[in-house]
């Protein structure tokens, strides 16, 4: 099984691998303008000249892939950063404190995540409106109490542990013991959630960018598109497939390889819900 | 028994307190007078400190927020500011529509992941568990808007056996309503299905490792009445909380599945109100949604020692 899981940890790794060399590639080149397109080609089917085929305004769907995984990955790695340093802190605060701290700081975690999924980035992306740094900020925001409530919980473990207590023994202030002692011990498991954190930060962009509340247009993004493939349904469904197609083997590849990491580490916390 | 539900319910009350005041406060930080907002620049400066005055707006915040409060908890949630309409009367409007699709949804998901979970954590390791598992990964990798799209053009375009677009209440036409709900609660059902297997499969495999179980078929009770009767409502539990999680994440994903599919749910109420910078419908609509989900869970964690009475009431 180990072996198996090896095996799905490597294909998980070469289907991230192929999405990121994408995004880079898309980021210098891309074989057409992704946002000027060609009137006269507007339509066309998959074919050797456009491989992936036109959209309505003649705009090579290739090309505008390429790009869109630029800007899917970029905010997504942006969302992950931003969740990660903010709810580390704040978890780390509350874990360590203890008492009123951490009791206020717990609270108000709860609440935020009272709010479920989607809906406190809906909320955010209402104040500050689409675009690029916005969404990044929701949904780091968004995501920010499940980390905070992850790194409490480690650093609400470790705080009776014979090598915090000797270090605040030895009279080392409060930060020194955090960062030498406390923090190593949360980079595992928030490694580890950092992975599924990608790949729900990648699935709410896509879904925030086809409601039109996320990077505004003419930026290419996956479910931008699938939004405005809807409208040509009938007569070019190569619109929806392949942006759609992109959006899920990323996920593919995330998911295969959050599962294999956490399999191999503790085999007994097989298919835990996200 | 009393007492522990008395007891789940007030710690349910700051998260409510929070929330609230999290939502009032989101309003109040978008950018922009409302009022200006709401009348445009042409308002004439007696008209706009009149309807200030009205709306409350010219006093402190925490003042406004008591007003505010005090307006929802008697089920003023203020009016729409493009159809006039009371925001309770679109929200209770509106919801119906989403409950149905979350509920028969979840249903069917309940229906296809109980009997495959079982039988991957009976067979773990082996070739029908290694292809649910996978099977798994690969829907949960599906995100609803593009397979959602996809159904609507295979059932709705190419084979035209379905509606691609719209919707009517079974209430008001009876059963042909169906058919405009059967795509919706496929796509959604599809993702939900594999997340609810995998929790199934986890918390049967941690069961069917107990002494009771290997008692059991000591006894020389059939595998099947050993799946059914002794692991099944033990693995049960868990799953439960996840049920919570999905309808809650359910709640909020609606105002996707309701874009794709065109339906006159919460969800899509929400998405709308926020083009249309309808902030009393926004505010309303995420207050009702995320109270909705503190209410569903708090139903799950009452629920929850019915399945395991091991769980102190």
């Amino acid at each position: 099984m180990i072996h198996l899981k090896r095996t799905n940890a490597r294909i998980a790794i070469v289907f991230i691998g192929l999405v990121l060399t994408l995004a880079v590639i898309g980021y210098f080149y891309t074989p057409y303008d992704p946002v000027d397109g060609d009137f006269m080609e507007k339509f066309q089917e998959p074919s050797l000249q456009h491989w992936f085929g036109t959209d309505n305004f003649g705009r090579d769907v290739l090309s505008r892939i390429m790009a869109g995984a630029g800007v899917s990955v970029a905010v997504s790695l942006g969302t992950v950063i931003f969740a990660m340093i903010a709810g580390t802190s704040i978890g780390v605060l509350a874990g360590y404190m203890g008492n009123w701290t951490d009791r206020i700081i717990s609270v108000l975690l709860e609440s935020l995540m009272a709010f479920p999924g989607l809906l406190l980035a809906l909320g955010i992306m209402t104040v500050i409106g689409p675009s690029k740094g916005g969404v990044v900020l929701a949904l780091g925001l968004a995501y920010t109490p499940s980390v905070a409530r992850i790194a409490r919980g480690t650093v609400y473990g470790l705080r009776q542990r014979d090598f915090v207590i000797a270090s605040q023994a030895m009279g080392h202030s409060g930060l020194w013991t955090v960062f030498r002692h406390i923090l190593p011990n949360c980079v595992a498991p928030l490694i580890i959630f950092s992975t599924s954190l990608f790949g729900s930060a990648l699935l709410s962009e896509s879904a925030l960018s086809f409601l039109g509340l996320g990077v505004p247009p003419p930026a290419p993004t996956w479910g931008g598109m699938l939004a405005d493939s809807r409208n040509s349904m009938d007569q070019a469904i190569w619109l929806a497939l392949f942006p759609g197609a992109m959006i899920s083997f990323s996920l593919l590849g995330i998911n295969m390889l959050g599962d294999a990491v956490r399999d191999i580490l503790d085999p007994r916390m097989q298919g835990v819900a996200k | 028994m009393l007492k522990f539900i008395a007891k789940r319910i007030a710690m349910a009350v700051p998260t409510v307190l929070i929330v609230s005041i999290l939502v009032f406060v989101m309003i109040r930080l978008i950018p922009g007078d409302p009022i200006v907002l709401m009348l445009g620049d042409s308002g004439n400066p007696d008209l706009v400190r009149e309807m200030r005055a009205a709306l409350g707006l010219d006093r402190s915040l925490p003042a406004q927020f008591i007003v505010w409060i005090s307006h929802v908890l008697v089920g003023d949630l203020g009016t729409s500011v493009t159809t006039k309409e009371p925001v309770l009367n679109l929200i209770l409007s509106h919801f119906p529509v989403t409950a149905q699709i979350v509920l028969m949804a979840t249903f069917v998901a309940a229906l296809i992941a109980i009997p495959a979970g079982l039988l991957a954590a009976w067979l773990q390791n082996r070739k029908t568990d290694t292809a649910i598992v996978s099977t798994t990964i690969v829907l949960v990798s599906i995100p609803s808007f593009w397979s959602g799209i996809i159904l609507i053009w295979i059932f709705g375009v190419k084979l035209d056996w379905l509606p691609t677009y719209g919707f009517q209440s079974i209430s008001d036409v009876g059963w042909s309503g169906m058919r405009y709900l059967i795509l919706p609660v496929l796509a959604i059902a599809m993702s939900e299905v594999a997340v609810l297997t995998r929790m199934i499969r986890a918390s049967a495999i941690d069961v069917l490792r107990l002494e009771y179980i290997a008692h059991a078929r000591a006894k020389g009770l059939s595998e099947r009445r050993v799946l059914l009767r002794h692991t099944l409502p033990n693995a049960f539990g868990p799953a439960l909380t996840v049920i919570g999680l999905i309808l809650g994440h359910l709640l909020s994903g609606a105002a996707v599945i309701e874009t794709v599919f065109t339906l006159p749910g919460i969800g899509r109420l929400l998405v709308e109100s926020i083009y249309a910078r309808d902030y009393p419908v926004v505010q309303g609509c995420l207050l009702f949604i995320a109270l909705m989900y503190v209410l569903v869970n708090l139903i799950v964690d009452l629920l929850y020692p019915l399945f395991d009475p091991r769980i102190k009431m």
